[in-house]
């Protein structure tokens, strides 16, 4: 008879937003790919069509939220298989800072390409 | 980290469970020290829980390298729409890439299948079925890839 466990700890943050952000991106990865390999085929795609899509302020917020929770529940999981594969001190806080500004540029960069692709230019 | 909570924070339920139950003097509240998972040369000994672990962290490793990829093939838009619809038409014309399209979503359902699983077994429920819902998140997964090889391999020839 399997017992319950949570590997819960009352104040992690980092596990939480890991399961909220899963949550969010079972619904939304799905939606993502019916609506652009099933609904619009991929070799279909261009320019006016994403922009039509997301020109749509409702589509945009959802694909940038998708982008946010994506590269968080991502790096935040390659955060937690390096440290379950035993890497700490220096190395942990070198490997920490280093995700950590990779994943504020990935963002910046998915902001900047989703503006872009409703008409707009940012920088 | 404290050394109690390395065995909890990501090893699948199942296989604490089937490791704790193993040794009568493991118990649930204790560590336990399971090696690496990633020393494959005990794959003979995984457990179902152990390959659904394995699997969950190697789609994870695909999905987030292929988001950076995905945003650095996107970024073409900023170019405009010549850039942008010659890139994304030129892979799509490349049959290797549908191929790949399709491994890309055999990933995608099974870590969404797989992840919704550990969600169920985060909060308690379902966890005498979880070698059960292990093996069919594997089969859905594979019924929909094969399903969607039509989808993807479309106008490919």
């Amino acid at each position: 008879m399997a017992e319950h466990y949570t590997s819960f700890s009352r104040d992690d943050t980092r596990w939480l937003l890991q399961r909220v952000t899963a949550v969010f991106l079972v619904g939304v990865l799905a939606f993502h790919f019916m609506l652009l390999h099933f609904v619009h085929h991929a070799y279909e795609i261009t320019l006016a069509g994403t922009t039509a899509r997301m020109s749509q302020p409702g589509y945009f917020i959802t694909m940038v939220s998708f982008l946010i929770a994506g590269t968080f529940h991502g790096v935040n999981g390659v955060y937690n298989a390096l440290v379950n594969q035993g890497i700490e001190g220096t190395p942990r806080t070198i490997v920490k800072y280093g995700l950590i500004i990779v994943s504020l540029l990935l963002i910046a960069q998915g902001i900047r390409v989703a503006w872009a692709m409703t008409g707009g230019q940012l920088i | 980290m404290p050394a109690d909570r390395v065995g909890w924070h990501t090893v699948d339920s199942s296989q604490t469970t089937i490791l704790a139950g193993s040794n009568p003097e493991v118990h649930m509240s204790q560590s336990y020290d399971r090696g690496l998972v990633e020393n494959f040369g005990r794959w003979t000994e995984f457990s179902a829980g152990m390959w659904a672990w394995v699997f969950h962290k190697f789609t994870g490793w695909v999905l987030i390298g292929y988001l950076f990829t995905h945003i650095a093939v996107l970024s073409t838009a900023i170019e405009g729409a010549s850039m942008y619809n010659g890139t994304l038409q030129g892979l799509e014309a490349l049959l290797i890439v549908r191929f790949m399209e399709v491994g890309l979503l055999a990933v995608a359902v099974f870590h969404i299948l797989n992840g919704v699983r550990l969600l169920f077994v985060d909060l308690g429920l379902g966890l005498d079925a979880q070698d059960k819902s292990f093996y069919a998140s594997l089969i859905l997964t594979g019924a929909i890839a094969v399903a969607s090889i039509p989808t993807f391999l479309g106008g490919a020839f």
